[in-house]
């Protein structure tokens, strides 16, 4: 078979997409090059777009009459697409970022499922192998797309509880298990020539309906404080159907990005869920948070709160201080105003660190992300194995809108949903202050000992209205050579 | 010597495994700091799922194939142009952060110019394996 000049340029445009699109991934895995990778990436990915236009010249014979019209289709969905997001990318705030990417990620596996919904409706698919392969990818794309978007839903606190019914999870199991037999029915019915019991367009149109709600059903019941595992698993899931599709439409440029992100995603999951010391099995497939009714100890000690300027001047006095920051400091945009108060304390010749744990936050690395932009700078973000030994020594750590992430129940209490789960050892500092907004519970929905603790002091209030007061009080000390 | 590519099934699982064995080791040893702006950026990647969006609505030739087709583009293009910009926010913050790195490194007279940078920025990676 002669290959057409088409063919010959989309393949070596793709060639080289492929390369500049794993090479700009490896890039991004190193502090010093990453913001270059996500550039190289990008230039592979527009020639990759722009090559796919050629496709023109090549076409079936059927699709020959539409071809302008189909141009004009994909131009328009193109800009459209491109468009919303891309300014949808540029507005979203720092905090909002997660739901973006569960967002962005559930698009990738819907354009992959529909994909295959174009094979699969318009009897494209030759063979077993590549009928099994285009429903494989339809399954995984689609439990990715519906996934992805309850996963955003949670994030954007549009779902607010975990979905708890008894017996979900044997349920789940059989609607899967349904998918698989509608899939499998599909095959017989397209290989051996059997003849169906419904029309073929139905039972495709069945074999998607179940995959999508397997996707709501399995992401429902899984608590917040779980979502970054999830979001990387669908973003995994993406990538593996992205392949699959890529080996159905015989594009190997797709085949290569898509297995890569499938099998980065699933090392990162690992990594992810090594981190809170939970197996992926158990995040994806049993129920976490209130769900599972128990009786929590009874808590000894009372809540004292205190003024946020008392705690703003006991720190400035402290020889060390650490911070461990969560969730509620991103939600209150309060990374600017802190890293003020820091350079205060840092002024008076306080030492501070920031302690973060791998999960903080909603994603791993937010808290990372959050201060970085900031303009705390690196050497004094401490990651949990490297400054957890150090909390015994500090005069007072400063928990600022995080809750599981410090709780000392994970330590002891074998009954409690995050036990096992390594925590920063807020708790072994001499004095500790909580920020916090209200009384409420974390996102595992436990009540948190710390609170508690003869030594733990409450400042209510929003992250970044506390760290303003706290700098204002410290400010209204004087100069910092006056002391110390 | 044919450019024609059509690749068979054994080939095409071969090019699988060493490609998971590549996106293995490419990943192996992200610090922690750069999980969330990785999975973004392989998110991003697999945005190239839009190229077979374009292929597949090219060929439609039925009004169903044309409208599933143009989904299929409008929610890759999503899947690009969000993940670019976002990944791109997220790492342009490292950038300026690495900045910052390098202002403390000079005060500790470390550094050396620009590899006195990259050495601070780098730190977190050698800490972890260590």
């Amino acid at each position: 078979m002669m290959i057409t000049l088409s063919q010959l340029l989309i393949g070596s445009v793709d060639l080289v997409a492929a390369f500049l699109l794993m090479f700009g991934l490896w890039r991004m895995a190193s502090p010093v090059t990453a913001p270059s990778g996500i550039l190289v990436a990008g230039v592979g990915m527009a020639a990759a777009v722009l090559a796919s236009f050629f496709y023109v010249f090549d076409i079936e014979a059927a699709a020959k009459p539409y071809l302008m019209l189909n141009i004009g289709l994909a131009a328009a969905a193109l800009l459209l697409g491109g468009g919303l997001a891309w300014w949808g990318g540029r507005k979203v705030a720092i905090t909002a970022m997660p739901q973006a990417v569960a967002l962005f990620n559930g698009m990738g596996g819907g354009a992959a499922g529909s994909i295959a919904a174009v094979e699969l409706f318009g009897g494209r698919t030759h063979g077993a192998a590549q009928i099994i392969v285009t429903l494989l990818g339809a399954l995984i794309g689609s439990v990715s797309f519906s996934g992805s978007i309850i996963a955003w839903a949670k994030l954007d606190s549009l779902l607010k509880k975990p979905l708890h019914v008894p017996g979900l999870q044997v349920f789940n199991g059989l609607v899967l298990l349904l998918a698989i037999l509608a899939g499998a029915y599909l095959v017989v019915v397209d290989t051996a020539g059997v003849a169906p019991l419904l029309p073929k367009p139905e039972l495709i149109e069945i074999f998607f309906a179940i995959a999508l709600v397997y996707g709501i059903l399995m992401t429902l019941p899984i608590g917040g404080a779980d979502m970054p595992v999830v979001i990387s698993v669908f973003n995994a899931f993406t990538g593996l159907a992205v392949g699959l599709e890529g080996f159905v439409l015989q594009n190997p440029a797709l085949m290569i990005a898509g297995m890569l992100v499938g099998a980065a995603g699933l090392l990162l999951t690992l990594l992810m869920a090594r981190a809170m010391n939970r197996s992926v099995a158990k995040i994806l497939f049993a129920s976490f948070g209130p769900g599972t009714k128990r009786k929590q100890g009874a808590i000894k000690g009372s809540l004292k709160p205190v003024q946020a300027s008392d705690a703003g001047i006991f720190m400035r006095y402290a020889k060390s201080v650490i911070i461990v920051p969560g969730y509620g400091l991103a939600v209150s945009q309060g990374q600017g105003k802190l890293y003020d108060f820091v350079k205060l304390l840092q002024a008076a010749g306080v030492s501070v660190k920031f302690a973060i744990h791998p999960v903080a936050g909603r994603m791993p690395g937010q808290m990372d992300v959050l201060l970085a932009e900031a303009g705390v700078p690196y050497d004094l973000i401490e990651q949990l194995a490297d400054i957890n030994d150090a909390f015994k020594d500090a005069d007072v750590a400063l928990v600022i809108g995080a809750n599981d992430v410090v709780n000392p129940e994970a330590r002891t209490d074998k009954t409690s949903p995050i036990f096992g789960m390594p925590i920063l050892d807020a708790d072994q500092a001499k004095k500790c202050y909580v920020v916090k907004r209200g009384d409420g519970k974390g996102y595992a929905g436990i009540v948190n000992p710390l609170f508690y603790a003869d030594n733990t002091f409450m400042v209510y209030g929003d992250a970044a209205a506390v760290c303003v007061s706290m700098a204002e009080a410290v400010r209204g000390l004087g100069a910092p050579a006056a002391a110390a | 010597m044919s450019f024609a590519i059509s690749m068979g099934g054994f080939v095409a699982i071969y090019l699988f495994m060493v490609t998971a064995f590549a996106g293995w080791v490419i990943i192996g040893g992200v610090p922690a700091i750069l999980h969330t702006p990785l999975m973004s950026g392989s998110n991003f990647v697999h945005g190239i799922v839009v190229v077979g969006g374009i292929f597949t609505l090219l060929n439609a030739s039925s009004g169903a194939e044309q409208a599933i087709g143009f989904v299929a583009v409008l929610l890759g293009a999503g899947n690009v142009a969000g993940g670019f910009t976002v990944t791109q926010r997220m790492l342009a913050m490292f950038q300026t952060s690495g900045h910052a790195g390098a202002h403390h490194a000079q005060q500790h007279k470390r550094a050396k110019g620009a590899k006195g940078a990259a050495s601070a920025v780098v730190k977190p990676i050698a800490r972890k394996k260590a």
